[in-house]
């Protein structure tokens, strides 16, 4: 049907331009967003296939779409943790992307360098406590 | 008949320009900012592009979590990353070679979409069939408790390890910090009083789309997000404090879900010949269970994810006003 | 009759439509946040409400009816939190902004009569 080839396409290109997104992307941030972009892209593609197997009284083939759910649910995941990786480098290092030392602009904002990375200090407190 | 589905058809043209423009925009425009708000907007497309195609509760869980829970989070990190430095040299070469490796991947891909095959394979009738076994309507609840129960398990098994794992990047003096992510320094009282009035509504919407996710589009994850955005809410206002990573009753919560669910697949073992069977007659009281205990858990884990983590520069601190690193802590309030 | 109830959703929904397209283009052409804002404000409240009376005549009642309504009280609510918090964001900007001489003065005069 030409709705389901519409939006075929449309997915195609959605995981086209994420895949621009993510080579080229300023920082992890907009690297993260052209990620997810390409993810919907390939969620897309699978709602296609699940709205050309329509059939026995159901508007889409259920199967694909129970796995698009759970899809959706370890994309949040996987970028939870990676805006976490990318907090944590920032707090850590003062940058945003680990690529950024090249580049004049970034400086340390709050703690002085590696003041969260483990040291014999810390292995040495860590033993009394449970 | 004609004039509705060329009335469709051009809702479709309008919905599939804008998603692919708004995509192309989120990719290439300069401000952060703009991008991570876009991103919201481009998550609420893509549902309503998912109500077109016919998949209702995709797009109920594509608002929820794709667009709203993402996009909550995307907020947060823009606003605590440090700005991408200026682009020194215009990487020309790099662009034009990953604009070709895009274009060759989004052309193979679209191939294969006009060539996919026609009548198109489907598993609707095999569901259509083994439905009324299951005791529930709605074919993908069925497909997601019933015929891939599997699937499920494991799904919520790698929320929880994502919880783990986001929660290993707490440092060790952090570690009994509450993570300040969500609450604001001064939070306005609309802020507030919006946040006294939405949640018993929501909460109240939630069990709602739980409750007919058996017969009509809803289920556990649509109702687990919008628990988890209220919890956030409140959080946001102050109305209520994140728990630390050392509570165990977010802890509890968190894993009780996939618990209860691996639990009864053992029992089903027993009791009905197979790892997640359900016996007979207790088909749907199972799967309400299960499902019940599964958007607790799911609420818990998308919110504790949420929250965030502790500040690095609260523990330096902490550690500092307790006079040295052999100090013993306070004990907790 | 069922002729009547489309022409009644047909009309209401352009209407809501025409103010959403007013809201679009205050958006797009008026200068600053807050007049932004107001112009968004009308297309919230009163666009999605004449969009959401069109829609009634289209759902079983009560309860879809009542689903409906409950909708538009939420989108009313919800932004009208959103338009004071981005109001009171913008109006601490203007706050550290120089103070503008002449409004003072007419502010003076009015106060005194």
């Amino acid at each position: 049907m030409i709705q389901a080839t519409l939006y075929g396409l449309v997915g195609a290109v959605l995981v086209g331009f994420g895949l621009y997104g993510l080579i080229v992307g300023a920082s992890a941030l907009r690297k993260l967003i052209a990620f997810n972009v390409l993810g919907s892209g390939v969620f897309l593609t699978f709602g296609v296939i699940a709205r050309r197997g329509a059939g026995a009284g159901f508007s889409g083939d259920p199967v694909p779409q129970a796995l698009v759910i759970t899809g959706l649910v370890v994309a949040f995941a996987a970028t939870a943790l990676a805006v976490g990786l990318m907090v944590r480098l920032a707090e850590v290092s003062g940058r945003g992307d680990v690529d950024d030392e090249g580049t004049a602009a970034a400086k340390p904002s709050a703690a002085p360098a590696a003041p969260d990375l483990p040291s014999s200090a810390d292995r040495q407190v860590a033993r009394p406590q449970p | 008949m004609n004039a509705a589905i060329d009335l469709g058809l051009f809702a479709d043209l309008v919905i599939a320009v804008s998603v692919a423009g708004l995509a192309l925009w989120l990719v290439l425009t300069r401000e952060r900012f703009r991008a991570v708000v876009g991103f919201m907007v481009y998550g609420l497309f893509v549902a309503l592009a998912w109500m077109r195609l016919g998949a209702p509760d995709v797009a109920l869980t594509e608002a929820a979590i794709g667009g709203g829970l993402v996009g909550l989070l995307l907020l947060g990190a823009s606003a605590r990353v440090p700005p991408e430095p200026a682009a020194t040299t215009r990487r020309w070469p790099l662009h034009l070679t990953a604009a070709l490796l895009s274009a060759v991947v989004a052309a193979g891909l679209a191939a294969a979409v006009l060539a996919l095959p026609e009548p198109a394979p489907s598993l609707a009738g095999t569901v259509a069939d083994a439905l009324p076994a299951t005791k529930v309507d709605n074919p993908v609840t069925a497909v997601l408790m019933a015929f891939r129960a599997v699937d499920t398990l494991f799904e919520t098994v790698v929320l929880v390890l994502a919880l783990i794992a986001f929660w290993s990047l707490v440092p060790d003096r952090a570690w009994r910090e509450r993570p300040a992510w969500l609450p604001s320094p001064r939070p306005a009282p609309a802020l507030v009083l919006l946040a006294r009035l939405l949640p018993p509504l929501g909460v109240l919407v939630a069990v709602h789309l739980f409750w007919i996710g058996t017969s009509q589009p809803g289920g556990k994850f649509q109702a687990g997000a919008l628990l988890a955005a209220l919890w956030a809410l409140t959080m946001i206002a102050g109305l209520t404090r994140p728990p630390a990573a050392d509570r165990r009753l977010p802890r509890l919560l968190a894993v009780i879900g996939p618990a209860v669910f691996f639990a009864i697949g053992l029992a089903g073992i027993w009791l009905a010949g197979d790892f997640l069977a359900y016996p007979t007659g207790l088909e749907k009281p199972l799967i309400l269970v299960i499902e019940a205990v599964l958007m607790i858990s799911v609420a818990v884990a998308l919110g504790l994810i949420l929250a965030g983590l502790p500040p690095a520069a609260a523990a330096l601190s902490t550690q500092d006003h307790q006079g040295g690193a052999g100090a013993p802590r306070e004990p907790r309030s | 009759m069922i002729m009547v109830l489309d022409l009644f959703t047909i009309v209401a929904v352009s209407l809501g439509l025409v103010l959403f397209l007013a809201g679009v283009v205050g958006l797009l052409r008026l200068p600053d946040p807050l007049s932004r804002l107001h112009a968004l404000t009308k297309a919230d409240n009163l666009g999605l409400g004449l969009v959401i009376l069109g829609l009634l005549a289209q759902v079983d009642w009560p309860f879809g009816a009542l689903k409906l309504i409950a909708l538009w009280v939420l989108v009313v609510v919800s932004g009208s939190v959103a338009g004071q918090l981005l109001a009171s964001t913008q109006h601490d900007l203007l706050d550290t902004a120089p103070a503008r001489v002449p409004d003072q003065s007419a502010d003076r005069s009015q106060s005194q009569r």
